[in-house]
């Protein structure tokens, strides 16, 4: 029987290293050179099918700007089950950028995080400043999982998600974030405003 | 910060993220800036850091409450009603896909030097040592009467005009006694004092309403209560601000509003930057609040002041029956005040803090010399208190309109205990800013662009 889980994932890195335009790339197979900064999305959600069936949801929240002058809320790491950090290959300061994001991350959010740090922008080779061999080593020390991508063709990018949907515990049962979410703690159920109450029905109206 | 924006919105408190994100979404550019390095103003949650840095900057958080992050203590003790204004914006923006309420346990009030449940169920109530036999039954005859009451419908109006009766009259009509009219008017329509009893009866019946049709919404009480803490609710909205391309900058100095020679609004500095907008909107600690003034120019005003007692527990309010979370009110004739007194209690239920921690707030309107005695009939109902955070807030309200200068101040967080003034102070201000009332509409472009949360 296939079953079907969901996750919180939270993207992080500097601002123009192609956070946006790789969550494009993964959700609808699109790439626009000219993207501006992210406006108007929530947050989207891209399924993964992994060999034996199982289906990883991904909830994926992008940073809206909000990382620019490090303004980012709690609220944005709260729950979040793995992380991507993008850094861009053709900009050595990009990766010091994402230490710090991962420096963020170990001290914000769920310790059992799942973080991959991601090269983005491999269709600039020709460009490069950041080795593999360095932000490998990086990842290694660190325990983050690693890989490059390229959201302009597209290289990578489904591998790097599919990789982080094997490596999140799919034996219990994840939280469901965003609305609607099951209770976490499980003593008292949660209210779900966008849904109409069992009875509209008006008692007798007293009180007392 | 050279660019040039249409708004510079001050402080990170709730009322100033509803107007930041409400505007972004109407396609104003929006610069959005916070003295302070975490979201949410006066209506912030702070960690134990946070809340020792507030209250105690020489002092470190004591090992033994636990976790830093476990923590998210709310500053102003406010609930939300179910069926009340802001789950109306809440749900029309959206928001709520980014939040987690939960019910809040309970509601009780203060009689004759003890608490006792305000009924949610006809059970309850027929239980209930709030009133005797045959008071209950007078209770159950107004209670209809509003219930039934239409407007277009005179037979429903047993002779009473909502609009020009006082609620003294109505009071009197139904028989209710002096215990059962604090019941009504402090327990379920929340006055803070008896001034109401004295004017037209129909804001009486409208809060009365709001507050049954908030109880059956979900029973045990009528209000709900975001997990993690009230400071989710500002952060909610900045959230939307960004999406729609609000720009944010936290631990930011504001060191100057700089006016033209007619006074006019041109921009904000903040150390050698200035950046430029055609309208600013603000909390009141921006604009020269608890200083002589700003510029020469006063432009808050001190209204009264509010009492607040953050108090960490080790156990659930003696009386509660060990509910997770309740309200007590603790009407003003009960101890000889003009205000009444509030006690507001959240626990590791909410996730505002460790496993086995409640959080009570105590709040009153100040009115002596003494603000810390006059909360004492509120501590006393809490039993033990294991540490206590007192603040003093002045509640500052601006000078003017903001139509002449094009600076747009909000008011301070009140006393009441839940948000309903603090969206009309977003429909006044939104007025103010735009020339035009607050319409909520759905957001249409995101709910293209997103993949929406198919039902589970």
């Amino acid at each position: 029987m296939s079953k079907q889980f969901q996750f919180k994932l939270v993207l992080l890195g500097e601002s123009a290293v192609g956070k946006s335009s790789l969550v494009l790339r993964f959700v609808k197979d699109q790439f626009d050179d000219y993207r501006e900064s992210t406006i108007g999305a929530a947050f989207l959600t891209q399924t993964v099918t992994l060999d034996d069936q199982t289906t990883v949801k991904f909830e994926i929240w992008d940073t809206a700007g909000q990382e620019r002058y490090k303004s980012l809320a709690p609220m944005y790491y709260r729950n979040a089950n793995c992380a991507v950090v993008v850094y861009d290959i053709t900009q050595s300061a990009s990766l010091e950028k994402a230490r710090s994001w991962v420096r963020e991350l170990q001290r914000q959010a769920d310790p059992s995080i799942v973080i991959a740090l991601c090269g983005n922008k491999t269709d600039l080779n020709a460009r490069r400043q950041v080795s593999q061999e360095e932000a490998k080593k990086y990842a290694d020390e660190e325990g983050l999982m690693w890989g490059e991508t390229s959201a302009k063709t597209g290289e990578g990018v489904s591998d790097i998600f599919t990789a982080i949907a094997k490596k999140l515990p799919l034996t219990a049962p994840p939280s469901r974030p965003g609305a609607n979410r099951a209770s976490a703690s499980g003593t008292q159920a949660g209210v779900d405003l966008n849904r109409n109450p069992v009875s509209t029905e008006q008692t007798d109206g007293c009180n007392c | 910060m050279d660019e040039e924006y249409d708004v510079i919105v001050l402080g990170t408190g709730l009322t100033e993220c509803i107007l930041s994100g409400l505007l972004s979404v109407d396609g104003k550019k929006v610069l959005h800036m916070d003295r302070n390095d975490y979201y949410g103003g006066d209506s912030a949650s702070l960690n134990l850091t946070q809340l020792y840095r507030k209250f105690r900057p020489d002092e470190s958080a004591p090992t033994k409450l636990g976790r830093d992050r476990d923590y998210n203590i709310d500053l102003i003790p406010k609930f939300i009603f179910a069926s009340g204004e802001l789950t109306k914006i809440l749900v029309h923006t959206e928001v709520t896909r980014y939040l987690e309420f939960k019910q809040i346990a309970g509601s009780f009030v203060y009689r004759d030097g003890k608490i006792s449940k305000v009924p949610s169920t006809e059970i309850e109530a027929v239980k209930s040592p709030l009133m005797g036999l045959f008071e209950k039954r007078r209770a159950k005859k107004f209670f209809e009467f509003l219930q039934s009451w239409k407007d277009d419908d005179p037979a429903t109006h047993q002779g009473i005009d909502l609009d020009k009766d006082s609620m003294k009259v109505v009071y009197e009509k139904f028989g209710l006694e002096p215990g059962t009219q604090d019941f009504i008017g402090h327990a379920m329509a929340l006055y803070l004092d008896d001034d109401y009893i004295t004017k037209a009866a129909r804001p009486t019946y409208d809060r009365i309403i709001l507050y049954t049709s908030s109880m059956t919404r979900y029973g045990k009480s009528p209000y709900i209560y975001p997990l993690y803490g009230l400071g989710e609710l500002p952060q909610s909205f900045a959230r939307l601000s960004a999406i729609y391309g609000g720009t944010y900058m936290l631990d930011k100095p504001i060191d100057e509003i700089v006016t033209d020679e007619d006074g006019k609004f041109v921009s904000v500095r903040s150390g050698e930057e200035t950046v430029k907008a055609k309208q600013v909107i603000g909390d009141p600690s921006y604009f020269g609040a608890g200083k002589e003034s700003d510029g020469g120019k006063v432009r808050v005003l001190e209204e009264g002041k509010v009492i607040r007692a953050i108090c960490l527990l080790n156990h659930p309010i003696p009386g509660t029956d060990d509910s997770d979370s309740c309200q007590i009110i603790i009407p003003q004739n009960q101890v000889g005040r003009r205000n009444d007194i509030y006690v507001a209690v959240v626990s590791s239920t909410h996730n505002v803090c460790a496993k086995d921690v409640y959080v009570a707030i105590v709040s009153t309107i100040v009115e002596t010399n003494n603000p810390q005695a006059e909360i004492e009939p509120g501590l006393k109902l809490l039993g033990p208190v294991f540490d206590k955070f007192v603040s003093v807030s002045p509640l500052y309200t601006p000078t003017s309109t903001g139509k002449a200068d094009n600076i747009f101040i909000t008011r301070s967080y009140d006393a009441t205990s839940h948000f309903e003034t603090v969206v009309e102070e977003v429909h006044d201000v939104w007025r103010r800013v735009t020339g035009h009332d607050l319409v909520l509409k759905a957001r249409e472009a995101a709910n293209i662009e997103e993949g929406r949360d198919e039902a589970p």
